[in-house]
């Protein structure tokens, strides 16, 4: 008996022993294990898809360089196919057999509240990058979720004001019919109005469309000045090129409320000269931002847009306050995450809130002329560099629990 | 003057541009029906080698510097080609068996095209200037016509004709159906048939790509443009009557028309309008508005 209790005493002794001398992290399972899920071959899949997965396993390589951490991390990838009921099943999967600490990018809204949804069940996180609905961190917010690159109240605050500030007052919509598309239509709508201007009508196209001409004809017999795409992907880009075709820009002018570099790249300059744009990232932004896009360029071949940007901010981020926590569980490193702000080349002071927001500046952007455009991928004019406390809901008009008023 | 506080003009352009896109349901649903009536074969990789078609167009303005005008030939002879060789090692062994065959080979045929070219040139695709000469448009009073919409549909309904013309009313064509109705007697006559089976798939695969040339322009060149439009497609060729050549082409156009006025009155059922009108013709006519019973 007696050997027994020394025995168990010098096992202790040695268990607990790294605890006096260092404090370690206790890491669940042995390693901090990433789910990318993603859109790995749909309409999505140049703004996240392969190149997300890419900016994670950056993310970790370089933490893993600079901060030296404890433990091991490791990263796997899904495809959701945008559907809701696929990624709320493979995150149950990867939660419950693959050992999964933390799930990132979610690209549609759906994806992104149903993951959430199964996440906080278990106690996990998510990091949400590409999806952009507002309900995320409003309706439904949770406390394992933050949403980190925009969503859709902060894209129209940079576009809508500016191009109203411009003179252009009376708006028109071409809306995709789905959750995403109205709520884009409703909240730049707010601010259109607030800013002095009006909105004259709306057409809902079906989703996804491709011939857009009879929309944007009905667009044009509104007589409005400006006309907001409150679509996003091949949609927009159909959109825009048609505008062009039937001769609707220059005389009325679009509004693309949700774009991407990528759409920006694969439409070219000469139809998408002058057009107004709110973006959370642009790669030629300042030295930072070069030298990590570079590297990026390096191995994708493209440059990044801001999901995939935001994607390795946001995993970094976790890592680093996993680190700081000395621990995975989720509570703990979600303390830490609203604790520590978030610098890198992606946000200055950017902070989690406590409903989830990850605030951040957004940048307003003008897309320049070819004849302004000097290397590959030199698209942007940076026009106005909008606050983090102006870009997303005011914490005092959320409708989110965990906000205490 | 108003229709239903509809302005007439504003109906005028709507169904002009119903018009423009029936000529591409009417050139998509005429290669398949040629293909289906005389092969018998339901051809699901349809899509996928239009949307080759609007590749191919793009690949050789930007990397052989051949122009539109040049696409317009060569790339449905590449392409008919490339499908001619589908023909000859694939499809040929599965006209004895049943239709179902045929549609899941081609089906996974369209998966496996519509792949290569996501996994080379990614999702958003790739966009195709309107070429020089038909840059610009019209303006016709109620709308602008842009030179190039007009010009799609007076070379589809050119095309669509002329095929109809060679099927129905020349030798050859006779030959063809001849050749669908019995075709050890045809063979009898001294004709090569499996040759001639393989040469009009070349042909309905030919006018999938040509389409893809036509809208290269219009439509932003991406790799799932022939999966979204061919369900659309096969919607068209039931309702006309599988294998019927003048069908496939009037109920193109007619339903690109009554796509067209759906987006005025209601726009949020112009994507489903096509599919209730193929479940009202099945129901009431199902070998469909041109089809023979069988």
């Amino acid at each position: 008996m007696k050997r027994k209790i020394l025995g168990s005493a010098v096992a202790a002794a040695v268990a607990f022993a790294p605890a006096f001398t260092q404090a370690a992290t206790t890491v669940s399972d042995g390693a901090v294990k990433l789910g990318v899920l993603t859109d790995m071959s749909g309409t999505y899949s140049d703004l996240a898809g392969p190149g997300t997965v890419e900016a994670t396993k950056m993310a970790v390589e370089d933490f893993i360089a600079k901060e030296k951490p404890d433990f091991k991390i490791e990263v796997i990838s899904a495809d959701h196919q945008n559907k809701a009921d696929i990624s709320a099943n493979k995150a149950r999967e990867w939660f419950d057999t693959q050992k999964v600490d933390t799930i990132v990018d979610l690209v549609t809204t759906s994806t992104a509240l149903a993951v959430m949804k199964v996440a906080n069940e278990k106690n996990r996180i998510s990091l949400v990058s590409g999806a952009g609905s507002t309900p995320i961190t409003n309706e439904q917010c949770n406390d394992t979720t933050v949403h980190w690159t925009y969503d859709t109240y902060s894209l129209p605050v940079g576009t809508a004001k500016a191009v109203v500030k411009q003179g252009g007052k009376n708006w028109y919509f071409i809306t995709a019919d789905y959750a995403f598309g109205h709520s884009l239509e409703k909240n730049t709508s707010e601010v259109v109005t607030k800013s002095g201007g009006k909105v004259l009508g709306s057409v809902r196209h079906p989703f996804p469309g491709s011939d857009f001409s009879s929309f944007l004809l009905s667009a044009q017999a509104s007589g409005a000045q400006v006309i907001g795409l409150a679509n996003a992907g091949a949609d927009t880009i159909n959109s825009i090129k048609q505008a062009k075709e039937f001769g609707i820009t220059p005389k009325q002018s679009l509004a693309g409320l949700l774009m991407f570099i990528s759409d920006v790249h694969s439409l070219g300059l000469e139809a998408t000269a002058g057009m107004y744009l709110t973006t959370g990232f642009y790669w030629d932004y300042n030295d930072e931002t070069r030298t990590w896009s570079k590297r990026y360029f390096e191995k994708m071949k493209r440059m990044p847009t801001m999901v995939q940007a935001g994607n390795y901010s946001s995993v970094y981020h976790y890592l680093k306050a996993v680190k700081a926590a000395g621990t995975d569980e989720a509570k703990a490193v979600m303390a830490k995450m609203r604790e520590m702000p978030v610098n890198d080349f992606f946000a200055k002071n950017g902070k989690v809130r406590a409903d989830g927001r990850m605030v951040h500046d957004m940048y307003l952007a003008q897309v320049k002329k070819p004849s302004e455009s000097k290397y590959p991928w030199d698209y942007y004019h940076i026009r106005e560099v909008i606050k983090g406390e102006d870009a997303f809901i005011p914490l005092a008009e959320s409708k989110c629990p965990l906000v205490k008023k | 003057m108003d229709i239903f506080g509809i302005p007439i003009q504003a109906l005028m352009g709507q169904l002009l541009i119903g018009l423009i896109n029936g000529s591409f349901y009417a050139i998509l649903s005429l290669g398949l029906a040629i293909i289906f009536g005389l092969l018998n074969i339901i051809n699901f990789a349809h899509g996928a080698l239009y949307m080759m078609g609007a590749f191919c167009a793009w690949i050789g303005l930007n990397w052989l510097g051949l122009n539109y005008w040049v696409a317009l030939i060569a790339v449905p002879v590449v392409v008919g080609a490339f499908g001619m060789l589908i023909e000859r090692t694939m499809l040929k062994h599965l006209y004895k068996l049943d239709h179902l065959y045929g549609l899941l080979l081609t089906f996974g045929l369209a998966l496996i095209i519509e792949g290569l070219f996501r996994y080379r040139f990614g999702i958003s695709g790739e966009s195709y200037p309107v070429p020089e000469l038909l840059a610009g448009g019209f303006n016709l009073g109620f709308m602008f016509l842009p030179k190039y919409r007009a010009w799609v549909i007076a070379v589809s309904l050119v095309v669509c004709f002329g095929s109809w013309f060679i099927i129905e009313r020349t030798k050859l064509g006779s030959y063809l159906r001849a050749g669908t109705e019995n075709p050890q007697l045809l063979q009898a006559f001294g004709i090569n048939v499996p040759l001639m089976i393989t040469l009009t798939y070349g042909f309905g695969v030919a006018l999938a790509a040509f389409a893809g040339v036509l809208a290269a322009p219009v439509l932003q060149v991406n790799p799932v443009m022939g999966s979204n439009l061919i369900i659309v497609v096969f919607a068209v060729v039931v309702i006309g009557g599988m294998g019927s050549i003048m069908g496939s082409i009037v109920t193109g156009l007619g339903l690109g028309l009554i796509e067209g006025l759906t987006k005025v009155f209601y726009p949020e059922a112009s994507a489903v309008v096509i599919f209730v009108i193929m479940g009202i013709v099945l129901l009431l006519r199902p070998a469909g508005l041109f089809g023979r019973e069988r």
